[in-house]
């Protein structure tokens, strides 16, 4: 099928490096002593853990509950014990820790009982709960939960369903493995996508550096008489980026601050998480393993299955790493990042490992001042001005950034693969974005304290207020009390008591003053005061009355409203 | 007579200034001083009082009319003098006190014995409890102002300094150590 | 007419208020730090001197010149001009509140800004007739506006600059007014075609 392709702006060509992993069929990775699942590995809230030590699982346990509608679940990767459910380090660049639920296989690598979703029975919004539930997420990098992305922008008509495939980083071939050997399965995931979005079109995009996966692909899709377009893209990375494949496939530019493309009609998803998004529907298997290549510095380079969890380092021993490695990078050579522990687990989105080595990656020469030569903006994919960007990062001018459009940029270092000065450009955009993104926190907080401390402020005042009020109210009670008396005292003379209320008509006023504003008060507040016994249904009328009735039988009288403080904070004894 | 006619056209002139300027001041007077909602913008909100005033709109407002100087602010930091210097077009000072880490209250549950002090004393209402019962802060809310410590009679209530995870680290500013060429980090990480 | 083009491009360019009479060197210097600021100050600046050039001319030509009391050009230009500012920025303060966001900061400092005391100074040793004094003060109050922002922007640029330690803040900010001092001579050179 012949389409017209397009192009974007800039990019590079790295040495692709591809060949030294895909030439041997995918492994499947033996069982490691210890799986480490964190909890968090996609974008949106921790997953609450369902285990604790101690606690048996078996293979496909869910032991993570989504948190909130941004999160999918988490799934134990075999079957075993859960040895803890604490902090380990996580697969980062910080290599701070985060929670994690620690099992110790027991070998027999036991399935629970699983099935296949019922299709025909359940309507979109189940297939997403279950590909939640199943702990589906994006296995492109970014590990956004896919039932998030399986619902079309309201008013907006969903034009195209794009299937990422072109893998452009160097080094990785994960994926180009997964097409060539499960093809099927990708095609049959990408049929549910297209079931659940009703897209015009279904694209394919594939980098022009896999043939073999290209002509797998283009089987899987007639064998099954779908209507898909497998498509080949010229290699140029970073094609894979999703913004940059759909203006290569469909011509269309996604506007910078977009945040879904859904918003245009189209859609994009992994190759991976069509394949993964398959095996949940199609066979009741969650995410719990993944391919993962593992490259670089190593005598038997491959693509192995690993189950989530594994520790990195037990994982690459398989491809047999020379004696000289010295890192694991976790990612592609563009993006990724040495990992700084490497005991950290595999997790969903952990593509590729490469054994690092000086001699593989030689050590960059000193970073030199910038000459302003341009190299970078023409290779910027997001038509970006990187050398501005760069100047104002580094000044710590935040402000300038923003003006122009650092949160446009992808992070796809290309900017500093081309620089001549070696500039670690990127490092600099990563350092400001996330330097602007902890000010709005903070701007955030700041804004909230204020209204806390205002509303803390007129709460004091109100009280005092309502305390002065009470303080006039029991006066005037008391005076009340005393006129009575001195009217009981003075009851023989009842022809005096007129004359005694006329002698004194200033108090006469003075209380009547104070008994209206005790009643304009009573009724601000009342007016003020929201009450939940307003709209009632007949029953709950009834189930109060009834509640009343046996309050005042145990002889527990509610207290008048008036008497309550005003709000819930405890009042000093 | 040159002299007397020139103090007569001086203080003509003066008058005629002077009596427009004193007109215009009553007919274009405007209310409220945009100039304190502007710096109360750049405070931090914690209303610790640390400057000497209650709070920090009273502090924005002695900055603005000139009585307080702009480096009183210790949680708004040397970023925060930066900030307020460039808005009030004054120089940069050096903080009067030191720079601290963000911190948390944090309540010992086991010592507090429910005198509900400590809720009186929070500007920002983040300490939930009831009388005779445990208090506890809550974390988010809390601006670390540490107005809740003096009340305490039974000093259950300590600082945290809030520690680094996931969800609150930053990328580090680049930094070219210089170190033999052997052990740098390598192009991968800075790519 | 070409000759008011002259002391429109003499004022702006050859005869530079800042970096060729070196006035109003406070102001360069200050307010210079952020592109925003500069703006701000230059357009405050613009309307200030053109009012200031074209009321000193009144003064002075209906008051000063008749009674033979130009010895005290210095003295009732400075109240004049003052006054000027002052009941502009309350005028602004009152009718628009946007202005007075950009310019109202900036118009006290002007009061006092000698560069706006010697424009009209200049302009009536000069002899210009009125149209001409008010050229002469935009003139001199856009080649003002127009070094400042220059200048703003260079230093922008010079915060994130690997300046040696001691060079860093006015002192670098003083060699680069110096060596844009050194191209505006080259504006000098128009001259020949006056």
């Amino acid at each position: 099928m012949l389409a017209k392709l397009f192009k974007f702006y800039g990019g590079v060509k790295p040495p692709s490096n591809k060949t030294l992993s895909n030439q041997q069929p995918i492994r499947p990775a033996p069982l490691p002593s210890r799986l480490v699942v964190p909890l968090h590995q996609s974008i949106g809230g921790t997953p609450r853990p369902l285990v604790q030590a101690g606690d048996p699982v078996l293979k496909g346990q869910k032991i993570g509950e989504a948190d909130g509608w941004i999160s999918a679940a988490v799934h134990a990767p075999t079957s075993g014990t859960v040895v803890e459910v604490a902090m380990h380090v996580r697969p980062h660049v910080s290599g701070l820790e985060s929670l994690c639920v620690v099992i110790e296989p027991d070998g027999k690598d036991e399935w629970i009982a699983h099935g296949p979703a019922d299709r025909a029975a359940m309507s979109p919004a189940d297939i997403c709960q279950f590909l939640q539930e199943h702990g589906i997420v994006g296995l492109g990098g970014a590990g956004f939960p896919t039932h998030g992305k399986l619902k079309a922008t309201p008013g907006v008509p969903m034009a195209e369903l794009i299937i990422n495939a072109a893998e452009c980083e160097p080094y990785i071939t994960c994926d180009d493995l997964l097409m060539r050997e499960r093809a099927d399965d990708i095609v049959r995931g990408t049929a549910v996508f297209r079931d659940m979005l009703q897209p015009t079109r279904v694209i394919i995009g594939i980098e022009d550096n896999k043939p073999e996966a290209i002509a797998a692909m283009q089987k899987a899709v007639e064998a099954q008489g779908e209507a898909f377009a497998v498509v080949p893209v010229p290699t140029l990375y970073p094609a894979g980026g999703a913004k940059q494949l759909i203006r290569v496939l469909t011509g269309k530019e996604v506007p910078g601050a977009m945040r879904s493309t859904a918003d245009m009609g189209v859609q994009v998803f992994n190759v991976g998480t069509a394949y993964a998004a398959w095996r949940a529907i199609g066979h009741g298997e969650p995410l719990i393993s993944r391919i993962v290549t593992l490259t670089g510095n190593v005598r038997s380079a491959g693509n192995v299955e690993a189950l989530i969890g594994t520790p990195m380092d037990e994982l690459l021993k398989l491809a047999e790493p020379n004696p000289d490695t010295d890192g694991i990078i976790m990612g592609g050579p563009m993006m990724g990042f040495l990992v700084p522990n490497e005991h950290a687990p595999i997790v969903k989105t952990s593509n590729c490992l490469i054994a690092h080595s000086e001699r593989l990656f030689p050590p960059k020469a000193p970073e030199m001042p910038c000459i302003r030569c341009g190299a970078c903006a023409r290779a910027c994919p997001h038509e970006l001005q990187p050398f501005e960007l760069y100047w104002h990062a580094r000044a710590k001018d935040f402000g300038k950034t923003q003006q122009y459009h650092i949160f446009d940029c992808i992070e796809c270092g290309c900017c500093s693969f081309v620089c001549p000065s070696r500039i670690p450009l990127v490092q600099y955009f990563r350092f400001a974005k996330s330097e602007i993104w902890a000010r709005e926190k903070e701007k955030k907080a700041a804004d909230e304290a204020k209204q806390r401390f205002e509303f803390k402020q007129f709460r004091e005042e109100r009280e005092k207020a309502e305390k002065a009020e009470k303080l006039a109210k029991a006066a005037a009670a008391q005076a009340a009390k005393k006129a009575a008396e001195a009217a009981a005292a003075s009851d023989a003379p009842a022809t005096e008591q007129p004359a005694e209320a006329a002698a004194d008509p200033a108090e006469a006023a003075k209380k009547a003053a104070i008994a209206a504003a005790m009643a304009r008060a009573k009724a601000q507040r009342e007016a003020a005061q929201p009450k939940n016994t307003d709209e009632l249904t007949p029953e709950q009328a009834k189930a109060m009355a009834e509640i009343e009735a046996r309050r005042q039988q145990a002889g527990i009288v509610p207290e008048p409203a008036d008497a309550l403080p005003a709000t819930t904070e405890a009042k000093p004894e | 007579m040159d002299i007397l006619l020139a103090i007569a056209i001086m203080a003509l002139g003066a008058v005629v200034l002077g009596a427009a300027l004193g007109f215009a001041s009553i007919k274009f007077k405007v209310e409220g001083d945009p100039l304190v909602e502007k710096i109360d913008a750049i405070l931090p909100q914690t209303q610790c009082g640390q400057c000497g005033y209650p709070g920090c709109k009273p502090y924005a407002e002695a900055i603005a009319k000139g009585e307080a100087d702009i480096n009183l602010c210790p949680p708004g930091g040397m970023e925060g003098v930066q900030r307020l210097a460039d808005l009030l077009g004054r120089e940069v000072k050096p903080l009067e006190a030191e720079e601290k880490p963000k911190q948390v209250a944090i309540i010992d549950e086991n010592t507090c014995i429910g005198c509900t002090l400590c809720i009186q004393a929070c500007p920002v209402d983040a300490i939930v409890g009831a009388a005779k019962q445990m208090h506890t802060i809550i974390a988010q809310q809390c601006t670390g102002c540490e107005l809740c410590l003096p009340p305490c009679p039974v000093e259950c209530i300590h600082m945290e300094v809030i520690p680094e995870t996931l969800e609150n680290w930053k990328w580090k500013y680049p930094v070219v150590a210089i170190q033999p060429v052997a052990t740098r980090p390598s192009a991968e990480e800075a790519a | 007419m070409s000759h008011y083009l002259f002391i429109l491009v003499g004022a702006v360019l050859v005869n530079n208020v800042v970096l060729v009479k070196i006035l109003g060197l406070c102001p360069f210097m200050g307010v210079s730090k952020k592109l925003e600021t500069a703006y701000g100050m230059g357009a405050a600046t613009t309307f200030v001197l053109t009012v200031a050039t074209g009321s000193s001319y009144i003064i002075d030509h209906f008051l000063l010149i008749p009674f033979g009391l130009e010895y005290l050009r210095t003295l009732s230009f400075i109240v004049t001009i003052a006054a000027i500012v002052q009941l502009t920025e309350m005028v602004i303060a009152k009718t628009s509140p946007t202005l007075q966001q950009t310019l109202g900061i900036y118009l006290p400092l002007i009061t006092t800004n000698c560069a706006v005391l010697g424009v009209p100074l200049i302009n009536v040793a000069s002899g210009y007739n009125f149209v001409e004094s008010l050229l002469f003060g935009a003139g001199s109050a856009v080649g003002f506006s127009g070094v400042l922002i220059l200048f703003a922007a260079i230093r922008e640029r010079i915060e994130g600059a690997d300046v040696p330690r001691y060079f860093r803040g006015s002192a670098i900010a003083m060699v680069t007014a110096g060596l844009m001092a050194l191209a505006f001579m080259g504006f000098a050179g128009l001259d020949k075609y006056q």
